[in-house]
């Protein structure tokens, strides 16, 4: 496969074609935008934290096939997940997407169970100015987290 | 959308089909690199240019054998830098059209030379009430910084329409003629669309209303020939590195009995004829523009550019100009590319959308073939919004470019469009 399939994963594309949780969430406990400033893509994220657990998550806004798809799957897989789960995985995607994943077999099958479907970014490490799009909705979902009213206290959040 | 006629900028051109890039491709040590196994396209000269081997070998040699700093010291190394130095100051104002060396500032790039003529010219004339005129295809560069001393000022910035076709709205201009009107900015040519401003008309225009006018010439010199005096305009800013020199250098030229009547904008040495603790009385221009230690390496690359541009043959830029319209002509005829820009002789780039792509997975999809293109909003986000877009792709030649490299681009349009099933 070359370096461009290897990027763009039907996966990856299926999500930019229709991207999930595309909406508004009609109550929510935090939000925020990230913006990319090199492109002018945008993204809002909206989420909704109940006693340190992301009930439901949801994103709107313009950006290229790897920013969008990457929204897209991110809001599929952390609904459910606690925030320090969150944060972990945003760890995981963020090493394996800059091309810093573990090398050793059992830690590479480890991260691979842990990242699920957001395996299909791994070729993103080989366009290394496309990290940002790939990013840029996790960066948001972050503060957007950090911003949720009903989020962890603060002492507990790192 | 029709192919325009070319109109072929550069006088004295004789039309000749037989002018072959491969005669100069040598000059470019940067040509013979790959990327990613493949050899380099470089298609993105309106970001920054490809330097020639005399360019980099001549600011070696100020490393090398010259380093001394200019206009201080008594030593030999001092007074030849100092010699060099000034010779290519009198070589650019021979460039820009026989004008005198006094008339040439140095500067830190396009940006620094519009930020100089804002916060000097533009502070010192701007009253409250009083208008600055931009259009509305500006490069941030010529933008920001007038909204910025227009913030100090009290005065507005206000744009000049462009067409559909992507020109400036003479007509709005005439008939939005006001006293209250002081600086009139534009480009020479649109890093976006490519267009030529009639700036000798604009310069009258302004001149009428009693304003002055500023060129941002940054992707004026790389095609153009450029006579500030024909031009008409009272300022003319450019970037060494997209002439084929090095980066941190531009040119600030102005007119003398401007520049003697402005003041100061960066204190420091070398701008100053005395200094007591309280109070300093200030250099004559260039001298008063020119704070601190200047750029003097590359101050000496591009003086190696212009003997570059001197010797080279002008049917190179004719040769320019058909890859760039070979370029378009493919690309138009892909199905689903939608070109921007459609003025009479605009020079230099196509710059396009592909129908159901991001610009980003296009640049990306290029780049798998070697292809380097700029995709983003260019630095020109209010046209990016006029042209109801958040970006594009654009490819930007230069006379070393190929009818290949113009395919390799056409090709990697059309492997974005595979991959994601356009």
């Amino acid at each position: 496969m070359s370096e461009l399939d290897e990027l763009y994963q039907s996966l990856i594309l299926d999500h930019n074609r229709a991207p999930r949780n595309f909406r508004e969430l009609p109550t929510s406990s935090g939000h925020a935008e990230g913006r990319n400033p090199l492109c002018g893509d945008t993204f809002n994220v909206w989420v909704q934290v109940k006693d340190g657990v992301v009930t439901d998550v949801s994103f709107l806004g313009q950006g290229c096939a790897i920013s969008k798809a990457s929204a897209s799957m991110m809001t599929t897989i952390i609904k459910g997940k606690t925030v320090s789960e969150v944060r972990g995985l945003f760890d995981r995607f963020h090493q394996m997407v800059t091309g810093r994943a573990p090398t050793a077999e059992d830690e590479k099958k480890e991260a691979r169970n842990a990242l699920g479907c957001l395996s299909a970014f791994a070729g993103v490490s080989a366009f290394p100015i496309r990290v940002k799009c790939a990013t840029l909705a996790w960066h948001a979902l972050m503060k957007a987290v950090e911003t949720a009213a009903d989020g962890m206290p603060a002492d507990a959040r790192s | 959308m029709s192919s325009p006629s070319v109109v072929d900028p550069r006088p004295g051109a004789a039309p000749d089909q037989t002018w072959d890039p491969a005669s100069i491709r040598g000059d470019f040590p940067m040509l013979e690199r790959t990327i990613r196994g493949r050899p380099i396209a470089y298609l993105d000269n309106a970001a920054t240019a490809l330097k020639p081997r005399s360019v980099i070998d001549e600011v070696v040699r100020y490393y090398q054998d010259v380093t001394a700093n200019v206009a201080r010291g008594v030593h030999t190394a001092s007074q030849e830098a100092t010699e060099r130095f000034e010779t290519v100051r009198h070589q650019v104002g021979m460039f820009l059209g026989s004008r005198p060396a006094d008339e040439v500032v140095f500067t830190s790039g396009t940006t620094g030379a519009i930020n100089l003529v804002a916060q000097s010219y533009g502070r010192a004339v701007l009253r409250p009430g009083d208008e600055v005129l931009v259009t509305e295809m500006e490069h941030h560069s010529n933008l920001v910084p007038w909204q910025l001393v227009a913030e100090q000022t009290g005065a507005r910035v206000r744009a000049i329409p462009i067409t559909g076709s992507g020109e400036v709205d003479l007509g709005w201009l005439e008939r939005n003629r006001s006293d209250r009107t002081k600086i009139v900015a534009v480009c020479h040519v649109s890093n976006v669309l490519g267009t030529v401003v009639p700036v000798a008309r604009v310069a009258a225009l302004a001149h009428e209303m009693g304003a002055v006018c500023v060129v941002d010439g940054a992707q004026g010199v790389p095609h153009l020939r450029v006579d500030v005096g024909a031009l008409g305009c009272d300022f003319y800013a450019f970037s060494a590195h997209k002439l084929f020199g090095p980066t941190g250098l531009g040119v600030l030229w102005g007119r003398q009995p401007l520049f003697e009547r402005m003041p100061p904008w960066q204190g420091g040495g070398g701008m100053i004829a005395r200094v007591e603790i309280e109070k300093s009385s200030f250099a004559p221009p260039p001298a008063r523009f020119e704070a601190g230690t200047p750029p003097i390496a590359e101050v000496f690359g591009l003086g190696a550019v212009l003997d570059y541009l001197a010797a080279l043959d002008r049917r190179a830029f004719e040769h320019e100009d058909r890859v760039v319209r070979y370029a378009e002509e493919l690309l138009r005829a892909i199905p689903g590319v939608i070109l921007h820009g459609a003025a009479p002789g605009r020079v230099g780039l196509v710059t396009f959308s592909v129908e159901g792509v991001h610009p980003h997975d296009v640049g990306t999809a290029l780049d798998a073939g070697g292809v380097a293109v700029r995709a983003g909003h260019h630095c020109a986000q209010p046209l990016m919004a006029r042209l109801g877009v958040t970006a594009t792709v654009r490819a930007s030649f230069a006379p070393y470019n190929t009818r290949r490299e113009a395919e390799a681009l056409a090709e990697g349009v059309e492997q974005a469009k595979r991959v994601f099933g356009q």
